[in-house]
């Protein structure tokens, strides 16, 4: 191992994402003796810089008014401004992280590596990683050479949070190195995602329908077996981009974050991005035709069949209870 | 506005099970249905609805071997005015920015106002788009869902984000944009559109061409290299249910009563 390790943290009105700690577990697992350095940048962020102390041997800290909304053009100038030619910086691969760091691999001179969902050790500084490709069907081992520095996105939830809080670590502010703050992309405001007829996140129930449902006509057949279980319908986000259900019917890391007791997953193949929207351990039954889905591999339970002819035998059965 | 949509040839996942093949090397290709990949065809989509409303022209550019040429012509029957093949066997094995070296080299001899990609493609990576921006040192934004044309230096654009929300800004032209699904509704394209292209010319380019150095892209510019292709062993995984359907529906009652799925 060469350089020292970076994670960047983001964060929501002064807390951190789930990813700051799981960021500490996926640095350790690269290189098992790694005392991480947490960046963090923003406004008025002292108080979270503290509180990441108790995981991260140093903070590095960036307040600025200009960083107060988090614009990954402008962040991309300021990582390059701080971070050593030879570090390893770890990113979570959400909608910030995809808009920053491949960029930033570029301008590094670093590789890039995306959405990493494991570590297998590393020899000398060539590094083992785990990713997975068509949407999580098959995975795949990539090797890169660190030694000359990288930038890793890491799939959130694919790493435990590292809970131990035994760093006592320090604040560094590098603020003054901060480098050039202009940008040719200037944020404007944040339009909040329109609330439908009905508010997915308070079900205890959800029948979830993806791509198997295969036509919009088709989308009753869930509707009458969500009103037999007295559940309500959810999909993916196929279905949305079809048009043929409302935005505030998603499920998943660019829709809505459910925590039902049951969750019926029907013609969906479960990619991370789906399953980032699914919280609170739910009971999952999926039922898909084809017997590779990978929404078979986090299911508690599974059926395999074409849900055009399942979903109404099964709501028959209900209806005769 | 001069346009260019940057698109990728890649298995349908909707028509195909992927599967690794028997060394591990790779899926199996055998049957495998292609098309052009979804967010790439929604940037097409969007291209040509601009260009309409405002006037220029749509260029859609692949990286690919020969078959890549099927994609470029099916978004030429959408309505891109253009088409160009970036093909070499050099090129085989190029990591995400090994494409995006090649991809720059061909926006260096053209003339672009705005260039589009999908979002993502079939590896999940989501990288050639930022990585092409930074080359070119033009403004990036990926996980676009929306494209205002304010004048002929500025958009007003929409990334999505988490949560459903959208996060609003302006960019200067030129620019990189990368491109979300349900941003529009692509057109369909029909067997008679498919023709009415069918003899225009698309232009193969290679590193001659580009003028670039073969050992800088393909496997040997490699800087992330693929290793194997495997299923993973992910915990237990489901317990499926087996039989015929009525004793399939009468365990999964079963269970729902007991999980409380059943009101």
């Amino acid at each position: 191992m060469s350089g020292q390790i970076f994670c960047y943290i983001t964060y929501k009105d002064g807390v951190p994402d789930d990813s700051a700690l799981e960021l500490v577990t996926a640095a350790k697992q690269l290189d098992a003796g790694a005392a991480p350095t947490a960046v963090v940048v923003g406004s008025g962020i002292d108080a979270l810089c503290n509180d990441l102390t108790a995981s991260y041997a140093e903070v590095w800290k960036v307040d600025n008014e200009a960083l107060a909304y988090p614009n990954a053009e402008i962040i991309r100038n300021v990582l390059l401004s701080i971070l050593p030619s030879d570090g390893t910086l770890l990113v979570p691969h959400d909608t910030f992280g995809m808009d920053l760091a491949p960029g930033l691999s570029i301008k590094m001179d670093s590789v890039f590596v995306a959405d990493v969902i494991g570590f297998e050790g590393i020899d000398g500084s060539v590094l083992k990683c785990v990713r997975q490709e068509y949407g999580g069907a098959v995975s795949t081992h990539v090797s890169c050479d660190i030694g000359g520095g990288a930038v890793i996105n890491v799939r959130p939830g694919a790493f435990q949070p590292d809970e131990s809080k035994s760093a006592s670590g320090q604040t560094v502010d590098k603020t003054a190195e901060a480098g050039d703050l202009s940008t040719r992309r200037v944020y404007l405001e944040t339009v909040e995602a329109e609330v439908g007829d009905v508010d997915i996140t308070k079900e205890d129930v959800l029948v979830s329908i993806g791509r198997g449902i295969e036509d919009e006509d088709n989308i009753e057949i869930a509707e009458d077996l969500a009103k037999a279980m007295g559940a309500v319908v959810s999909c993916s986000r196929p279905i949305v981009d079809a048009k043929w259900l409302e935005k505030s019917r998603q499920v998943g890391t660019s829709g809505q974050t459910v925590k039902p007791k049951v969750y019926l997953a029907c013609g969906i193949s479960g990619s991370f991005q789906h399953l980032g929207g699914l919280k609170g351990n739910p009971f999952v039954v999926a039922i898909n035709k084809n017997a590779k889905a990978p929404i078979f591999q986090v299911a508690d339970v599974g059926i395999e069949a074409d849900i055009l002819d399942f979903l109404p035998e099964l709501t028959e059965a209900i209806e005769e209870l | 506005m001069e346009i260019l949509v940057c698109v990728k040839r890649v298995p349908d996942t909707a028509e195909n099970e992927i599967e690794v093949n028997s060394d591990g090397s790779g899926i199996e290709t055998d049957d495998l249905v292609y098309s052009v990949n979804e967010w790439d065809n929604y940037a097409v989509e969007e291209a040509i609805q601009i260009r309409d409303d405002k006037g220029g022209s749509v260029t859609v550019v692949s990286v690919g071997d020969e078959e890549s040429e099927e994609v470029v012509r099916r978004e030429m029957a959408m309505g891109a005015d253009n088409g160009l093949l970036l093909s070499d066997d050099a090129f085989e094995g190029s990591d995400g920015k090994g494409i995006a070296s090649i991809l720059k080299a061909a926006v260096d001899k053209g003339n672009y106002d705005l260039i589009l990609t999908g979002a993502q493609a079939d590896d999940g990576a989501a990288q050639v788009g930022g990585m092409l921006a930074a080359m070119l040192d033009m403004p990036y934004a990926s996980l676009v869902n929306e494209i205002e044309v304010i004048d002929d230096k500025k958009l007003k654009i929409g990334r999505e984000i988490e949560g459903g929300n959208q996060e609003m800004s302006e960019i200067d032209l030129p620019c990189v944009l990368s491109i979300q699904t349900g941003i529009n509704e692509p057109r369909y394209v029909g067997i008679r559109g498919i023709r009415k292209v069918a003899s225009i010319d698309i232009p193969v380019h290679g590193p001659g061409d580009l003028g670039l150095a073969a050992d800088a892209v393909g496997s040997a510019g490699a800087g992330v290299k693929r290793l194997d292709y495997f299923v993973p062993e992910l915990g237990e995984g489901a317990e499926m249910l087996e039989g015929s359907t009525e004793e399939i529906v009468e365990k999964l009652i079963e269970l729902l009563k007991a999980k409380g799925g059943l009101k």
